[in-house]
């Protein structure tokens, strides 16, 4: 068996990374892979389309009840789905209290210590809240976690951004140990040019976009059945789509460190592809009223 | 030994400084200075109330020392929550040697121990349910109880937990003050500002809870003893002096004190403030707020406890002056005859001290009346306003230093040569095994009281005890041959 390869995914919060992850996870379990996905946010919505459940009890609600997490046994905590898949997810808090980022920490320590990264599996994907606020969500690409970065994001703005400045975590931890970026994910908006777009983009970063994935609405009625489109109408042209990301991912030799680059470089950019416009500094701090009577 | 010159003593703070890094020597450079009473504003010489320097051994606390180990712990029928983790109640339990009266566990819960006692589970969920749940059972439990406060450990800052919220609705359920205190450890560079916080604390949740109610019977010469800790029963020897001159000490802030006392101060009519650093903030505001005077007093040796009385006394009536002259002139036959009998014993010999909050100046009269002299001090955590203090009582030339390193202070201590160090646990050993008498100055040693004319009667007694201890002439450290102490001194000169 091939050495585990262990995978992180981020990006912007709404981007549709665990919908992504989980159809993609889907495609390389059908290819034969055995995969386990770790869900850290404490929205718990990382392995639904592979449960077909609400959102599955997490690590950190059963050690709140249990007492401990030392009074957990990892059968308690993972559970298989379609294609053989494990899912575990870390939970948190409710927004506004606790330590959601120590919840995280806390699950994959639980997770490693119970021994649920075996021999067996093939892949780890782990599905990261939108932005990584502390520490503890960054927990995933630490030593000896996820050596593989994907960063999902379309070419909207503030999806750049975002993806722009995960790659500036990311060399951060890439200096001293072995994360790196090993691609884009462009989840599609349908923005002009968005593949070209996102190309530039992964090319100034030092990386590429690995797939483009066109937008679908048998993403949407998979999802209200809470099924992978992998699962739910496997003939589907999209099913296709996310096998070929699985097939890119597998395949994938093209891991480095990013060369983010800077806000000004990041508007240029999106100036030449007409994103945002040329800035008119006439206008800046001027309220509608102002430019009115102007 | 003979006392060092101006420049002997700058000499050696410079030697010192020597093995530091050029940025530690610089920073350190300005904590260390040469006393000079000619000035009046210790920023001159010294600077104090800074960070501290990685990598050195500093003593300091932390802020929640300063609000529950100093301010709030005394209190005595409140029950004192230490919120977080179990470690940071449980190894500051009982260790100040606050005396109190009462029936601990019933009426009065000074030597307990309560802790939310955090599980992972209550960093990543939040600790508010659980510190709610603690106060109700704290109400089932000890139903005596007159007050809670909330002391903050570290992880409540971390996670944002609403304890002002948990102690508002806490305290419309049992009816009784609840107090929530931001002394997280990781705020400030010492104790220092966890006195600060709490101070603030009482002022927000305390001070005003009798404001308009006049149904207190005051009188002309109610007065409230701030800053004295009663260790060892420090403030019941001082509370008496003031009693006997005819005051009425309505409050002792906080050693053996209640929240009821804490909530008749702005009644009073003067403050007297012993511990001028963990409380003149509160002293500061209720002469603001409520227009109540405050003065700093001494209570350590007759010189200054004389000089304190008259000076108290000064602000009231002839009766009061009177009866400080009365209460100055019953004690003198006993005072008189512990001069007598220990400063033959003591004359001459040569103190280095490195406390807390007053005792670095506080203590030096009492050494004086006693034919000793200071030679050294300086504060863990003290601020310039304290060195001001400091720089009259101390003679010239003699050595200062602030926040000193554990390093710095054996250095000054192997070429000064004390007779005797008065500092805390921390360094009660490492300066005994040097062969050099030692008394804690934060404990009493588990003696005391030291305040007052009862307690100078103990202090004297403690320190010829130590000093003249016959054990010091049986000490020969395995490393000092027949000839090797004079060596030792050359070899570090």
């Amino acid at each position: 068996m091939a050495k585990l390869r262990q995978c992180a995914i981020y990006g912007k919060g709404g981007i549709g990374k665990s919908t992504t992850t989980q159809n993609l996870v889907s495609a390389l379990a059908e290819l034969g892979n055995k995969v386990m996905i770790v869900g850290c946010d404490p929205k718990a919505d990382s392995t639904r389309l592979i449960l077909h459940a609400k959102a599955q009890t997490t690590i950190m609600s059963l050690a709140a009840e249990a007492g401990s997490v030392e009074d957990l046994e990892l059968e308690d905590v993972l559970k298989v789905g379609y294609g053989g898949i494990k899912c575990v997810e870390s939970g948190g808090p409710e927004p506004g209290v606790g330590c959601a980022g120590r919840g995280v920490i806390t699950a994959i320590n639980f997770l490693e210590e119970e021994g649920a990264y075996d021999d067996e599996l093939d892949f780890v994907f782990y599905d990261v809240l939108g932005d990584v606020v502390c520490g503890g969500f960054a927990m995933p690409i630490r030593e000896n976690k996820a050596q593989e970065i994907y960063i999902v994001c379309s070419g909207e703005m503030m999806a750049m951004y975002a993806a722009n400045n995960i790659a500036k975590g990311i060399v951060k931890y890439a200096n001293s140990g072995s994360v790196r970026l090993a691609g884009l994910i462009c989840n599609s908006r349908e923005t002009a040019r968005e593949d070209e777009l996102i190309s530039a983009l992964a090319a100034k970063i030092g990386t590429t976009m690995i797939h483009f994935v066109p937008r679908d609405n048998v993403v949407q009625r998979a999802e209200i059945r809470r099924m992978t489109v992998i699962e739910y109408e496997p003939q589907a042209k999209q099913a296709d789509e996310y096998r070929q990301l699985a097939i890119k991912i597998r395949d994938n030799k093209n891991f480095i460190i990013p060369t983010p680059i800077t806000m000004d470089e990041l508007e240029e950019l999106m100036m030449e592809f007409g994103i945002i416009d040329q800035e008119d500094e006439s206008i800046i701090g001027k309220t509608a009223a102002a430019e009115a009577t102007a | 030994m003979a006392a060092l010159t101006r420049e002997e003593t700058e000499a050696l703070i410079q030697e010192v400084l020597e093995v530091y890094p050029e940025q530690a020597r610089k920073d350190r450079a300005k904590h260390l200075a040469v006393n000079d009473q000619s000035l009046e504003k210790s920023n001159k010489c010294i600077t104090s109330n800074r960070k501290s320097q990685p990598g050195v051994m500093t003593i300091r606390g932390c802020a929640y020392a300063g609000s529950k180990g100093v301010v709030w712990g005394p209190i005595k029928d409140m029950i004192h929550i230490s919120h977080g983790p179990v470690g940071c109640g449980q190894y500051s339990r009982a260790g100040r040697r606050n005396y109190y009266v009462g029936t601990t566990g019933v009426n009065t819960f000074g030597t307990m121990n309560f802790t939310s006692d955090f599980q992972e589970k209550d960093i990543v969920f939040g600790g508010d349910k659980k510190l709610a749940k603690i106060m109700l059972e704290i109400e089932e439990l000890f139903p005596l109880h007159k007050g809670i406060s909330i002391q903050s450990e570290c992880p409540i800052g971390l996670i944002g937990d609403d304890i002002e919220a948990v102690a508002k609705k806490a305290n419309k359920e049992i009816g009784k003050p609840v107090v929530p205190v931001r002394c997280e450890g990781f705020r400030g560079v010492s104790q220092s500002l966890g006195h600060h916080i709490a101070n603030d604390a009482i002022r927000d949740w305390v001070l005003e809870n009798r404001d308009g109610d006049e149904s207190f019977p005051t009188t002309p010469y109610d007065v409230a003893v701030i800053g004295d800790y009663n260790i060892g029963g420090d403030a019941w020897a001082s509370r008496t002096l003031l009693e006997e001159m005819g005051l009425r000490v309505v409050a002792q802030w906080s050693g053996d004190g209640t929240i009821a006392e804490m909530e008749k101060t702005p009644k009073v009519k003067l403050n007297l403030i012993h511990c001028y650093r963990s409380m003149n903030y509160i002293a500061r505001h209720m002469e603001e707020k409520y227009k109540i005077p405050w003065i700093e007093y001494n209570f350590f040796g007759p010189t200054k406890i004389a000089e304190s009385l008259r000076k108290i006394a000064a602000l009231f009536d002839e009766t009061i002056q009177a009866g400080a002259e009365r209460v100055i002139a019953k004690y003198q036959a006993e005072y008189d005859a512990v001069i007598a009998k220990y400063k033959p014993r003591l004359q001459g010999k040569r103190v280095m001290l490195y406390v807390g909050g007053l005792r670095p100046r506080h203590v030096i009269g009492a050494y004086e009346d006693l034919g000793m002299e200071v030679v050294g001090t300086g504060y863990e955590f003290g601020h310039n306003d304290d060195y001001d203090r400091t720089i009259k009582e101390m003679g010239n030339a003699t050595l200062i230093y602030d926040d000193v390193t554990g390093y710095e202070f054996e250095e000054f201590v192997k070429r000064v040569q004390p007779d005797l160090i008065g500092s805390g646990i921390k360094e009660k050993y490492i300066f005994q095994k040097m062969g050099i008498p030692f008394r804690q100055m934060h404990s009493w040693d588990y003696s005391g009281p030291y305040h007052g004319y009862d307690g100078f009667a103990i202090f004297a007694r403690d320190m010829d005890m130590t000093l003249n201890n016959p054990c010091w002439k049986q000490v020969k450290a395995p490393w000092k041959t027949e000839e090797s102490p004079k060596v030792a001194v050359a070899a570090s000169a």
